[in-house]
């Protein structure tokens, strides 16, 4: 799992891939835990707790597990949201907190 | 997924058992302004897209499944959708920017 932060959406038909269908796609900025960006591409990562643009999030990119939680075995899915990240604590120094004014 | 935006289109006359209907596309990763990473991939492609159209693909062992008609190929880069609207860091990205010289998409939609 890698940590992401939500930095848009993506609309986009679901005609080629039926398990995509009724799902919000996100475009997600892979990060460090302390925030800095990791890479120059940005991933469209398939919602499935209700996040939005703004969230840190926690994110999944394996197609095994992918495709479980969206019960569909022959789906090419990989990246998915599948929590919120509500605080980052490294060596007892806390890196991120989500309820911190910023 | 990633976001890309197709540059053109590749014949390949001789390939691997299996691959013989797939469509080959070559692709450009984006950055999130929307500009192009430097990457070039060839990608499968179960759809109709032509040169400048914004879309999302898939990577790795994923992109097999891809294809509606094939079970598995041996392919690693699929693309797995149009990109109707993609809003990132609070701007709209263009949708359909031809490359400078690249023939139009084929109307066939």
């Amino acid at each position: 799992m890698i940590l992401a932060d939500v930095i848009g959406t993506v609309v986009s038909p679901s005609v080629q891939v039926p398990a995509l269908d009724g799902r919000k796609l996100l475009v997600v900025r892979p990060v460090q835990p302390e925030g800095a960006p990791v890479g120059p591409k940005p991933r469209i990562a398939i919602d499935t707790i209700g996040a939005g643009v703004g969230d840190r999030v926690l994110v999944i990119d394996e197609g095994n597990a992918g495709r479980q939680i969206l019960s569909a075995p022959n789906a090419p899915v990989k990246t998915l949201i599948i929590g919120f990240v509500d605080e980052v604590e490294i060596d007892g120094r806390r890196v991120y907190d989500h309820g911190a004014p910023s | 997924m990633y976001l890309g935006r197709v540059t053109g289109r590749l014949v390949a006359t001789v390939r691997y058992e299996g691959m013989d209907n797939v469509k080959l596309q070559l692709l450009e990763p984006l950055d999130e302004a929307g500009k192009p990473t430097g990457e070039q991939l060839v990608a499968a492609c179960a759809l109709s897209v032509g040169p400048g159209d914004l879309v999302h693909y898939i990577d790795g062992r994923e992109a097999a499944l891809a294809l509606p008609d094939e079970t598995f190929v041996p392919v690693d880069v699929a693309i797995t959708g149009f990109v109707e609207q993609a809003h990132v860091n609070g701007a709209d990205l263009p949708l359909d920017l031809a490359p400078e010289g690249a023939p139009q998409a084929e109307g066939q939609r």
